[in-house]
């Protein structure tokens, strides 16, 4: 059964259906019990930082009222947390005791490193050996954080395989172990899960724009990997009358160059040949680097409710120097691709979600 | 007699393993059509497809590996890969011309009993699957159900899962169609141990490294599993 129009689904081995059924009352369970909500709303106040502020980016966008919405601010330096902390107070509620997790930046992987170590669960991360080299402050804080890291060697190296072999693992540990999911993929229901727990950056930014403004922006822009600070503010916003607008990799424009197929769980829009086998995606920013996308996205873009556009690696560099140089503040390269669109929109009043910090790109920029 | 199905990655030798697995004493063979994110396997089988598609095994090329592998071969074939090349190829359009070229059936590892109903294909089962689950795969099963005898990715393991007993009880209680047990089988008295509680045993990663040595290495290889299943289980 598909979950979002022609998109989503659960294309897994049947070993997992009983394991993603239990996902699945479990978080209904906690999704209606106001103690759910209380602790995670106090974990994301006490521990994470929350709310993150709206920060007026008045140099960077000349003539416009750009705001960015600063989940570089968060703990652990990028929007991860908010979905980690909510899939480990679940994990916890479903008895799972290891945690095995996929990473592309290091940025889920430091996050879910983050959780284990705050609520003393094991925790396995995967993570491509390109991806270890080119992330390598984020492979040090997860050693840190008492994780072990697997470096998958094969195949692309990158966050696809990485993905793979955690829900591999997963598969030969489902008794024990709760598969923390980093974006809005996989299989039904982790791509309401994850957009769920990541709304809150939505309706915080639209509380506070409304605030400062007094009007709804024209636009939302969110960069677009798997899609999970996207989906996140996006949900803010998606009753509302404003453009919301993905900006993916161009070297990993599932959206915008991809056609239906199935990956990692799900169908949605992949970059795939014509015969359905998943084509290597090329971005400088490890994050985006990913052949797939959340099924909801697809949706969204086939009903024409939000537009998804490209950067390109060169776009994005720009943004993350002119950022730096303007307000003080180094982005992560995967949200310089939402920037580097932002800028030249044609709309007055725009709000970027500011997904994380770019201490860990520096190898990549200098 | 308990039925004995060989795993093969479809290739350019692949009409000439299978003749030499049948010659064995193979009495299905199970063909692997690759795809580049195989949720289900383990090393040996993912590494198998890889060199496929490397080597240009997209789905026409493995539907003419099938018609040449028909001709050889009179056993049953039974082709077995992802929901992805379903999507791309159409679905239905890949069952009629799998059938065209020579299945008997086919298996979707990542197609549960609940997806796509109107496929008509042997449903598998895991040690994690409900009583319902079991009831429900064995009612929509295309003539044998697959048990898939532990929780994990294809490939060897040291002994046979112990949770094989209690999935084939359970499967028995629920359905009287054939059981046969794959994932983690490789030696002959593994073969003969899942056989004594089934109707029949699938060996998979194990055949494919036999394969890489060439048709003789396969032929001996399946024969002695043949020979473990014809004598019964080993005791001591």
């Amino acid at each position: 059964m598909l979950t979002y129009g022609e998109y989503g689904g659960r294309f897994v081995p049947e070993t997992l259906i009983p394991a993603l059924d239990e996902l699945e009352a479990g978080w209904r369970a906690a999704f209606a019990d106001d103690a759910f909500h209380a602790e995670l709303h106090d974990l994301l106040t006490r521990y994470a930082g929350r709310p993150t502020p709206l920060t007026l980016a008045e140099r960077f966008a000349p003539g416009k009222r750009l705001y960015l919405k600063r989940e570089d601010l968060l703990h652990t330096g990028a929007h991860k947390l908010n979905n980690a902390l909510g899939q480990a107070v679940l994990a916890r509620r479903l008895g799972k005791r290891r945690i095995v997790a996929e990473t592309g930046a290091g940025q889920h992987g430091v996050a879910t490193a983050t959780v284990c170590a705050r609520f003393g669960l094991e925790c396995v991360v995967y993570m491509g050996s390109e991806d270890m080299e080119r992330q390598r402050p984020n492979v040090q804080r997860m050693h840190l954080l008492g994780a072990e890291v697997r470096a998958v060697e094969f195949g692309t190296r990158t966050l696809k395989e990485a993905t793979s072999e955690a829900i591999r693992d997963w598969i030969a540990n489902v008794e024990t172990t709760h598969y923390l999911i980093g974006s809005c993929v996989g299989p039904h229901p982790y791509p309401e899960l994850v957009r769920e727990l990541q709304s809150v950056i939505g309706r915080e930014a639209r509380e506070q724009v409304l605030a400062v403004e007094g009007r709804l922006p024209d636009a939302v822009v969110a960069c677009v990997g798997g899609g999970s600070n996207a989906i996140g503010i996006f949900a803010g916003f998606v009753d509302d009358d404003v453009r919301l607008v993905g900006v993916e990799a161009a070297g990993a424009a599932s959206l915008g160059g991809g056609r239906p197929a199935v990956l990692h769980g799900a169908r949605s829009s992949v970059l795939a040949d014509a015969d359905g086998q998943v084509l290597d995606a090329h971005s400088i920013s490890a994050g985006l680097d990913y052949p797939g996308v959340g099924p909801e996205h697809a949706h969204l873009r086939d009903s024409g409710r939000a537009e998804y556009v490209g950067a390109s690696d060169e776009e994005a560099l720009a943004a993350f120097h002119r950022l730096a140089r303007t307000e003080g503040i180094l982005p992560a390269l995967e949200p310089a691709h939402a920037l580097a669109r932002a800028a030249e929109l044609d709309a007055e009043l725009v709000v970027v979600c500011l997904s994380g910090r770019g201490d860990k790109d520096l190898a990549q920029v200098t | 007699m308990k039925q004995l199905a060989v795993y093969l990655m479809c290739g350019r030798g692949t009409p000439e393993l299978a003749e030499a697995a049948v010659d064995g004493g193979a009495d299905l063979v199970e063909l692997g059509f690759p795809f580049s994110d195989p949720l289900a396997d383990g090393p040996v089988v993912r590494a198998a497809a890889e060199r496929a598609l490397a080597e240009g095994m997209r789905t026409e090329a493995c539907l003419e590996c099938l018609a040449s592998t028909r001709e050889r071969v009179a056993v049953p074939l039974v082709p077995m890969t992802y929901a992805a090349l379903f999507e791309a190829y159409g679905w239905e359009r890949l069952a009629r011309d799998a059938r065209t070229a020579g299945a008997d059936s086919l298996i979707v590892a990542d197609l549960p009993a609940d997806e796509r109903p109107e496929l008509e294909r042997v449903q598998l089962v895991a040690p994690t699957s409900t009583d319902e689950r079991i009831r429900l795969a064995a009612e929509r099963t295309d003539g044998w159900l697959y048990l898939v005898t532990l929780t994990g990715t294809t490939g060897a393991r040291d002994a046979l899962s112990p949770a094989l007993p209690g999935l084939v009880s359970r499967a028995r209680a629920a359905t009287s169609v054939p059981l046969y047990a794959g994932f983690g089988i490789s030696t002959p008295d593994q073969a003969a141990a899942a056989a004594e509680l089934c109707d029949g045993v699938v060996v998979g990663s194990a055949a494919l490294l036999a394969a890489e040595e060439g048709a003789t290495a396969l032929r001996r290889y399946v024969a002695s599993l043949r020979s473990a299943l014809d004598a019964g289980v080993t005791v001591g």
